[in-house]
């Protein structure tokens, strides 16, 4: 299993969105949010995207006010994970026009449903932005 | 589109995730949750409310759960919302179901019948909804509830659906390989799904497949190139392309693969040289996507059966990932060149520099990189600088995990390559002193084994030099505080053993710091233990050595304090001692006999001793002995967990209606018969259950195991087609030098005496202290990197690939020796005195001249990869822009 959680958080430490992969009890999903926020932020522009922490490899990118962090396993390509957070943003930025941190906060069952459809059981399945929202569209259609 | 939300949001709603989105502490969004936890669950009780207000009451609790607080009260109204017949609201139910519960939760159950529904919708999009919620809320036991209708829409119309029903077949493959071992062969048909994305995610089941059994694989070996060659060359929908790279993710997963298929098996390797060779010629090297790829074709390259032009192209990427400004890209650097060393040593030599650059980087995330290849790279030669290093690190770091993680990699290399008993003596006392109660006990108990025992040659006065410099060095340590439990029963122990052996210290001088000890250490029950005993052992060797014991007061004193302890076993040591003291010489040579650790105990296990009592009891009518295990109960646990396993499935939830029951005589006969039969635990309906059937999963161990013995043929066939410096790298593997050819010999001899020469000169400059920085870093290279040619020269290497390596060494040294100010010992480092750059460089292979080409567009990558952060955010400006 290569991503064992998805997790978006503004600079205040403040999650906006988190599916995790394994199961995990509110409480240690709160310990974890926490410890890794702290550690990603302590971190400059220069250093890598990446962060070891615990067993898991942290990925991380920063959009204006709001970082992706995704947590994969040791086997993952982290460069390629980077990319998979761009690709994200990008198909959240089609579907929402100029994507930002409200738009995911008054919509989160709809960025929900685009990771829903791009990763499955901790792998990434598809990656095809038309693929990816097709099913969305035709939802906001019928609404 | 307008962020204030779109159409049937209520201004409650609206103002619920403003005022959560403008909470500027952590306290003031709790509060805020907190009331709206009272307010929901008022609300969401209601009896008229409507289903558009339920699902926005829905997404509030999401909200309550994802800001770390229990809305475990309205999880029922979830799995209500799952069942509505609208797809908005059923995919929101689902959804919200999905991130509540895990799947062992009570309410599944509830659920797993709308899932049976909606897995036989006429709605594509129903189907697809369903197939999430399966892969994230089937257990073992509701497996077969849901996976015929699973099985049937791996052969739905609708893409989307087949996409989705492989990866919920992934997942009760993940969850249970047994339950599904025999419809595997679905992966491979979907393989070939005329749908690019189902084919995609298809690779994700397959790679899994392969991890655990290359060989039942190995004939789709050619599919996969041809896969990839398609991928590459864009006969996929433009739709999948990224950042102008073709369906970079798919390619990914494909080199992946092919790493897995290819290592160890030249046969199959030989299909992917030429594409993965192209796609590291394609790659798009300004992007991140493209470096990505690039990456994974070195992780590729190093792991299937080794081609040389593929190697130096791997080569030259990674020197190009090191070059690179950008930390991510030396990170992928290192991580690849730790990959690749393992079957081209040499490629380490050539970014000395680079690596230490790297090491000495305020990053921790690069630096850690780092030390893990310095471990993958550690031998006998560098072992000493790399293990002083990781100690440093150590003992700078706070994280627990990493310094356990740094303290064990440290005591493994030690023992592996230590070159004195001294240096390991002084490293495990550093690595005790700052990480002891972290180190894993064992540790502890080899310690104390290797200095009892010695290295295990029959040289006495070594071994008894180890213990002594052991003593000395534990003796100036005992006195320190904030001294790791662990370390403190080593040392207690030592100098118990041999404290008073070889005479340096007097027994009262010993006593008294094994009494320091047990006092500074009143809350340790064990370290007291220790003590005491090791005071016992001292004293008894005074006594049996016929000297006059004259005991301290502050231990009368602890072993009157200890007789009364809480602890029994320490009061029982306390009293031994006492009785020990006591005793005369004679005797208490005999209890105590000095060394007596190394003696071999044997022990009688099948305690012959009482034959005769055994005998004498059966003669006067006692029962024999039955073992646990042929007891009856016994036999009906142990079955039971066995069953447990195998054929869960018999006793877990049935979703179809039961069978009517057959006459039970003609089934209950048989299992009354044999008494291994579980009779309760078998359902009624039929006792006869073939149990074989659940054998099944048995069988791909069998081809495990047949596996194994494949992989050593072909490890017989690399060695003997294989370029001979790619066997698996062993430095002192005298075998290999058979290979040698005359003209690579004397080569070879020749780099090897300079650079022996030019180690020696390191190791004395290193104890002088020097003020500049870039000798040191070389000083430090040479120590790193110079083990690293030896084991190279005793690797018997092809004399092209050695003259070439010299070159470019040459080149550096040169380079190097303009910037640093000349420091005699290290002016030779590097320098295999072979001068002839400028004639050797033209007669190199196309990549080399490639290299050249690209470093330019490196340059410019780099740069331009500083600026795409900014441009790729597309929204940057319109965060927060209300």
């Amino acid at each position: 299993m290569g991503i064992r959680f998805i997790l978006m958080v503004n600079k205040q430490g403040q999650t906006r969105l988190a599916q995790y992969f394994e199961y995990l009890t509110i409480d240690q999903r709160r310990a974890l949010e926490g410890e890794i926020v702290r550690k990603c932020l302590a971190r400059n522009e220069q250093q890598c995207s990446f962060v070891e922490h615990r067993n898991y490899k942290i990925v991380y990118r920063r959009y204006a006010s709001l970082f992706f962090l995704v947590g994969v396993d040791n086997e993952e390509n982290e460069l390629a994970i980077l990319e998979f957070i761009h690709l994200l943003v990008e198909t959240m930025d089609r579907h929402f026009g100029n994507v930002c941190e409200l738009d995911i906060m008054f919509h989160l069952e709809k960025a929900h449903f685009m990771l829903e459809e791009m990763v499955m059981n901790g792998c990434i399945v598809e990656t095809s932005k038309s693929n990816i929202l097709a099913p969305i569209q035709l939802m906001d259609k019928a609404s | 589109m307008g962020s204030q939300g779109g159409f049937g949001q209520s201004k409650e709603f609206l103002d619920l995730v403003k005022s959560i989105g403008e909470a500027r502490s952590k306290a003031e969004e709790d509060r805020i949750v907190l009331t709206e936890i009272e307010t929901l669950k008022r609300r969401i009780a209601e009896p008229d409310t409507t289903r558009r207000k339920m699902k926005e009451y829905i997404i509030r609790l999401l909200y309550i759960e994802m800001l770390g607080h229990d809305a475990s009260f309205g999880y029922i109204h979830a799995v209500k919302m799952s069942h509505c017949d609208s797809l908005i609201l059923k995919r929101t139910g689902y959804l919200a179901v999905t991130l509540f519960l895990n799947e062992d939760h009570d309410l599944i159950i509830l659920i797993v019948n709308t899932i049976q529904k909606d897995l036989k919708s006429d709605n594509y999009l129903v189907v697809c909804a369903a197939l999430n919620a399966v892969c994230r809320l089937i257990n073992e036991e509701t497996i077969p509830a849901v996976l015929p209708q699973v099985v049937e829409l791996l052969e739905h119309p609708k893409e989307a659906v087949r996409k989705k029903a492989v990866m919920a077949l992934h997942r009760f493959y993940q969850r249970s390989s047994s339950s599904v071992s025999h419809l595997v062969s679905n992966f491979r048909k979907r393989l070939c799904d005329s749908d690019p994305g189902v084919m995609g995610a298809t690779l994700c089941p397959l790679f899994d497949l392969i991890t655990i059994d290359v060989n039942s694989y190995k004939d789709l070996v050619v599919s996969f190139v041809s896969i990839l060659k398609q991928v590459a060359e864009r006969r996929l929908p433009k739709s999948y392309d990224y950042h102008q790279m073709p369906a970079p993710f798919i390619q990914i997963k494909l080199l992946k693969i092919l790493c897995l298929l290819g290592n160890g098996d030249k046969q199959s390797s030989e299909h992917m040289y030429t594409v993965v060779g192209d796609i590291m010629r394609k790659c798009d090297l300004t992007s991140n996507i493209g470096n990505a790829i690039l990456y994974e074709s070195i992780c590729c390259v190093s792991s299937i059966h080794p081609n040389p032009m593929l190697i130096d192209a791997a080569a030259d990427a990674i020197s190009k990932f090191l070059k690179s400004d950008s930390h991510n890209l030396k990170y992928m650097g290192i991580d690849a060149l730790g990959r690749l060393i393992k079957i081209s040593p040499e490629t380490a030599e050539q970014h000395q520099l680079a690596v230490i650059d790297c090491l000495e980087d305020p990053d921790d995330t690069l630096k850690r990189k780092t030390f893990e290849l310095l471990y993958k790279m550690t031998k006998s030669t560098n072992v000493e600088v790399i293990v002083d290093r990781m100690i440093d690190y150590m003992i700078s770091i706070n994280d627990t995990h990493y310094k356990t993680e740094t303290a064990s990699r440290c005591v493994e290399l030690a023992e592996q390559f230590a070159p004195s008993n001294n240096w390991f003596i002084q490293t495990m006392n550093k690595v005790f002193e700052h990480a002891g109660d972290l180190v894993n006990s064992k540790v502890a108990h080899n310690l104390m084994r290797l200095i009892a025992e010695g290295f295990g040659k029959d040289d006495d006065t070594a071994d008894s030099q180890l213990r002594s410099s052991a003593v000395e060095s534990y003796v100036r340590i005992i006195g320190e505080p904030k001294l790791p439990s662990a370390f403190l029963q080593v040392i207690c122990w030592v100098l118990g053993e041999y404290g008073t052996v070889d005479g340096n210290y007097t027994a009262s001088y010993i006593a008294g710091k094994l009494c320091d000890v047990a006092e500074a250490h009143s809350s340790d029950d064990t370290v007291k233990a220790y003590a005491v005993t090791a005071l016992m052992k001292i004293y008894a060797f005074e006594i049996a050595a016929g000297r006059k014991l004259d005991m301290l007061p502050e231990c009368q004193s602890l072993i009157e304090e200890l007789s009364a302890s809480h602890s029994t076993d320490l009061q029982q040591r306390a009293y031994e001692l006492q009785a020990v003291i006591g005793l005369e010489a004679q005797a208490v040579e005999n209890i105590m006999p000095v060394d007596a650790s190394c003696e071999d105990i044997e022990i009688d296990e099948s305690l012959s001793f009482l034959d005769s009592y055994v005998q004498e009891s059966f003669e006067k009518g006692a029962q024999p002995y039955i073992p646990e295990s042929e007891r009856y109960g016994a036999v009906n646990m142990s079955n039971f967990r066995n069953q447990d396993q195998h054929d869960a499935s018999t006793h877990a939830l049935r979703f179809e209606a039961y069978e009517l029951p057959k006459p039970t005589m003609a089934g209950r006969s048989p299992t009354v018969s044999s008494s291994t039969e579980l009779v309760p635990l078998v359902p009624e309906p039929q006792p006869t259950y073939p149990r074989e059937i659940y054998q099944t999963p048995s069988v791909p161990s069998v081809s495990d195991t047949g596996s194994s013995e494949y992989k050593l043929r072909l490890d017989g066939v690399q060695k003997k087609w294989g370029r001979p410096n790619y066997s698996t790298p062993a430095p002192s593997n005298t075998n290999s030098d058979s290979h040698k050819t005359a003209n690579g010999e004397t080569q070879r001899d020749g780099a090897s005496n300079v650079k022996s020469r030019a180690r020696d000169a390191s190791y004395d400059s290193r104890r002088s202290p020097q003020v500049e920085i870039s000798p040191e870093k070389q000083k430090l290279a040479a120590s790193l990197f110079g083990g690293m040619s030896q084991s190279k020269n005793k690797q018997s290497g092809g004399g092209h690939k050695a003259s070439k390596t010299t070159n470019r060494a040459a080149e550096k040294t040169h380079m190097v020796k303009e910037v640093t100010t000349p420091v005699q010992p290290t002016q030779d480092l590097l320098d295999m005195g072979e001068p002839t750059i400028a004639s050797s460089i033209p007669s190199v292979d196309p990549f080399k001249q490639l290299e050249g080409l690209l470093d330019i567009t490196q340059d410019a990558s780099a740069q331009s990869s500083g600026s795409v952060g900014a441009t790729n955010a597309p929204d940057i400006t319109s965060f927060y822009a209300e």
